[in-house]
């Protein structure tokens, strides 16, 4: 990117009704824990490392595929210093998944600990630890392997029924019929129909059909998977973690280790960013190892290059889907067909792949027929897992590229077909019923949705002229707009539930626990904000402590956008009950009905006026004062959703294409998006803008690639380039007014939305500027040159 | 073997590796703001500052170090307490892990340039310090009313 051209933002800054409406929500509050990580101070895992712990270092492997013929860590455990060296052998036979979700998990169980097969590189074969870092890297290296080398699958093409089965093992299993065929390579299947789509669409006059390839991607978020164990003094296996999941981590590592749940505690400090890529158990299990080996505190923080080789990436995915439409633009039918690549084990093969449709193809509700099928399969590549966007990405990535190609094909403008044929407020689609994660759906309503209000701020803010979408700035250089529109959801309804437990304390103040897990978001910060906004108090009322397995109540985890709704909910009902419960308590001491209670501005009074009692005044006579009648003043709720309202998103982009270089820039990306009431205007937006560069460096730079015998290539920072502040021109977020009736205080999500449009809207621009439709993510020069010169060659 | 490394002020005598880089010996040492990101000098989080110009930890010999006033961002704590108003107050510190090392960059450009700097020198001189939560324009709004604010 051209540093001087760098345009300046149009931002209207249109004022929220929300922030008028509410004292602490819909205000840009500042992050709770901002200025403390500013300054550095200790908060991440590997700050609070007891002294004396060991350092764990692991043993993996470099093939692709092969069965472990013997392990001699004679030589390792030789060197003075190292206390263990621990292998498959050490391990139950117990098959797991590393993937963080419910009970019983849509992930097969195809994992174990350590394992006598591996099945990528980087995989873990042994686990060393020693008392200090450089040692327990010699020992690792002492450690001797032998080999069997198997001959890996690397290309999803052709995992279904290869000669290769990368799980022959017979332990493992599905937890729930999830069309899990290992014998075939099969991780996952899945197929659904409304309608007869075949007819509809030989029976439609337009017909378009697309094929979109998104590759695998790194989170690579800044700090690296760590983790530390020790055991406590009632000899409990504690475990400090940067994870998504306290609560799921726990329960895979005492299924793991045949460990029951009470003698496990799991602790997440503050992380340094997940996006989806700490919701796995990636490290704990090993420090948990050496822990309950040695009776020593462990420790272990990956290394870059291991968060590349060894923890999950985004699902690489081909998304063919067709479109049958009337000559007026109306569509008759949709038919999405995905082959999905899950790596080596199948952590979220299912749900990833059935959000492609599930939250896409509800966008377009008003055709006769859709249908949604494919299959997930096993290579020898690193495993995919939870990645923000989670299907939705390459499932809208294939679903607008095909709608531009229909709007192409028809000659009308891109926004116009999508008005035409767009979800609104007030109405619903069959597959929110057919669709869930990994399970059935449940049917809803959709009670806002401000997605008109959204585009038309969109086209302001690009300046979007139908007949005016591409122009030439320089000989050769070429500056086009595209657009796309996407919709996520807000928690898994019925399945993801989360709690809150306030606590009135002396000075008037109040505890709020909750077992929603901040990553680096702020949900802290807007958890704490929906509970002052309740109960009428001031942010720095609010002292928040979060995901401790031992002290603060079950909440599933930070993913599926999730915690704003189902986590704020539980905030917002738990403020509600104390407040009754304060109230009934002051009526209680002035011998009064709570009808006849007032509480505003901090105090109770009674209706008559005739008494008054501050709330700091009250905090101390239910502790100290009010003899028979003190009492703690607590309440605990939970919130289960039983929807799960999308946030939508309209994305307008504006490329630089230099057609002598190949190399396509983003020049301005707008998007103007309804999170319903945004709790933290300011932290929805980073959100939003955040998810936007992420989706721009899949479309534009990021790519997993691997030699030919399954070696990552870009196994670092170097080799694996995330956008820097140079890369990109500049970014508009713009929120409308929008509430959401299910919501706290109107709420939705707004964590993964962002992500999920720029690898299509950025492929309509390109279109849009040279007629191509490029397939094959990411958009590197060296392949828009060459769709360049294909295309001059025709 | 021992080093004895001037960090932030006070000399601090630190056991030290041959070839070991200084973000291992700071961390070590204490110095626990020095976060340890990439390992290859790509994204800016362990930034020091020796003898006053940043410089990526990660990827300096810790002995070279010796004998040069080393700064982290506790070594500038009013300062970076300052600049901290800012990048919460735009909620662009998000996760906060490349935040101690990206704070120091933006220190270090205000005394280095005699001028307000443009957006696009702030985006160059800030290149080296990656962010995967922001998107980086909440950085740069905050960036820009910090320096505002200070040169007004």
């Amino acid at each position: 990117m051209r540093n001087d051209h760098i345009p300046a933002s149009p931002s209207t800054d249109t004022p929220l009704e929300a922030t008028k409406r509410f004292n602490v929500v819909a205000h840009d509050v500042p992050k709770v824990d901002g200025e403390g990580l500013v300054l550095g101070r200790p908060a991440y895992t590997d700050d609070l490392v007891p002294p004396n712990a060991l350092y764990v270092k692991l043993v993996r492997s470099p093939h692709a595929f092969a069965r472990i013929l013997s392990i001699d860590p004679s030589e390792a455990l030789a060197l003075p210093g190292v206390a263990c060296v621990l292998t498959w052998k050490d391990c139950p036979r117990i098959p797991i998944t590393r993937a963080g979700q419910g009970n019983p998990e849509p992930s097969p169980h195809d994992r174990f600990i350590l394992d006598q097969y591996v099945r990528y590189v980087g995989d873990e074969v042994a686990v060393v630890a020693a008392e200090t870092e450089a040692l327990a890297e010699k020992a690792a290296s002492l450690v001797k392997v032998e080999y069997e080398v198997l001959k890996p699958v690397l290309d999803f093409e052709k995992a279904i029924d290869n000669p290769t089965v990368i799980h022959p093992e017979p332990e493992i299993h599905e937890m729930f019929p999830i069309g899990f065929e290992p014998k075939r390579n099969i991780a996952a299947a899945y197929h659904m129909e409304i309608g007869d789509v075949e007819k509809e669409l030989a029976a439609s006059p337009v017909r378009v059909e697309t094929t979109v390839h998104t590759q695998a991607q790194q989170h690579v978020a800044l700090e690296p998977h760590a983790a530390f164990s020790y055991i406590d003094l009632h000899g409990r296996l504690v475990i400090v973690t940067s994870t998504q999941n306290p609560w799921h981590t726990r329960r895979l590592l005492g299924l793991a280790f045949q460990m029951p749940l009470r003698k496990i505690r799991i602790v997440k400090p503050r992380i340094g960013g997940g996006f989806g890529g700490k919701q796995h158990i990636h490290v704990e299990p090993y420090v948990a190892m050496v822990t309950m080996k040695t009776g020593r505190p462990a420790r272990l923080a990956l290394t870059r290059r291991e968060v590349f080789e060894a923890t999950f990436t985004r699902h690489e995915m081909r998304v063919k889907v067709r479109l049958g439409a009337n000559p007026d633009g109306m569509l008759q039918a949709i038919d999405m067909q995905v082959l999905s690549n899950p790596g080596a084990y199948g952590e979220h093969a299912l749900t990833t792949f059935m959000v492609a449709g599930s939250k896409t193809l509800p966008l377009y509700n008003k055709v006769n027929a859709v249908r949604f099928g494919g299959h997930v399969v096993y290579t020898n590549k690193v495993s995919a897992g939870a990645f923000r966007g989670y299907g939705a990405i390459q499932g809208l990535t294939g679903l607008e590229a095909t709608m531009d190609e229909l709007a192409h094909k028809l000659g009308i403008d891109p926004v116009e077909l999508r008005r035409k044929n767009m979800l609104h407020e007030g109405e619903t689609s069959e597959v929110f019923r057919i669709m869930g994660e990994g399970t059935e759906g449940v049917a809803m309503n959709i009670e806002s949705c401000k997605l008109e209000e959204c585009i038309a701020r969109g086209k302001r803010l690009i300046g979007w002229d139908p007949e005016h979408l591409v122009r030439e700035v320089a000989p050769g250089v070429l500056r086009a707009k595209g657009m796309a529109i996407a919709m996520q959801g807000s928690g898994i309804p019925l399945i993801d539930m989360g709690s809150a437990r306030i606590e009135f304390q002396d000075g008037g103040f109040f505890k709020l626990h909750v077992g929603a897990t901040d990553l680096g978001t702020g949900s802290d910060t807007i958890l704490a904000q929906i509970a002052a906004e309740e109960l009428g108090v001031d942010l720095e009322d609010i002292v928040v402590h979060s995901s401790d397995t031992d002290h603060t109540p079950f909440d599933v985890g930070a993913y599926a956008s999730s915690t704003t709704y189902v986590s704020g909910s539980a905030v917002l009902k738990a403020a509600r009950s104390l407040k009754a419960k304060l109230i009934a308590a002051v009526a209680d001491k002035f011998g009064v009905a709570p009808e006849d209670i007032v509480y505003e501005h901090k105090t109770f009074r009674t209706a008559d006026g005739t008494r008054s009692l501050s709330l700091n005044d009250f905090s101390y006579d239910t502790l100290y004062h009010d003899g028979a009648k003190m009492k703690t003043i607590e309440a605990t709720e939970s919130f289960s959703g039983e929807k799960s309202p999308p946030p939508y998103l309209a994305a307008f982009v504006e490329i630089e294409l230099d057609t002598e270089t190949g190399k396509v820039n983003v020049v301005h990306y707008v998007a103007v998006a309804d999170v319903g009431t945004p709790i933290n205007p300011n932290l929805a937006k980073i959100q939003i803008e955040g998810g936007l560069l992420q989706g721009i460096g899949l479309a534009l730079y990021e790519d997993v690639r691997y030699s030919e015998a399954g070696h990552m290539l870009s196994h670092s920072m170097m080799t694996y380039p995330i956008p820097s502040r140079e890369d990109v021109g500049r970014i508009t977020v713009e929120l409308v007014d929008s509430y959401e009736p299910s919501g706290p205080f109107g709420a939705k999500s707004a964590g993964e939305i962002g992500i999920d449009t720029p690898p299509a809207a950025i492929a309509n621009a390109i279109r849009n500027a040279t007629g191509i439709r490029l397939t094959e993510y990411p958009f590197t020069p060296e392949r828009v040159l060459a769709a360049l010169k294909a295309a001059k060659a025709q | 073997m021992n080093i004895t490394l001037r960090i932030n002020g006070k000399e601090q005598s630190i056991e030290c590796q041959p070839g070991e880089m200084l973000t291992e010996v700071l961390r070590r040492a204490g110095h626990l703001e020095v976060k340890k990101g990439c390992d290859t000098g790509n994204c800016g989080a362990c930034t020091v500052l020796l003898d006053d110009k940043p410089v990526l930890s990660c990827s300096y010999l810790a002995v070279r170090a010796e004998g040069r006033e080393i700064t982290t961002i506790q070594g500038l704590a009013d300062e970076a307490k300052q600049f901290a108003a800012f990048l919460t107050a735009e909620g662009a510190d998000q996760c906060g892990f490349c935040a101690p090392g990206f704070a120091l960059t933006v220190l270090s450009m205000k005394k280095e340039f005699f001028h307000t700097p443009s957006e696009a020198e702030i985006r160059h001189y800030l290149a080296g310090n990656l962010c995967r939560c922001s998107g980086y324009e909440g950085q740069i709004r905050a960036i820009k009313k910090y320096l505002e604010a200070d040169h007004a």
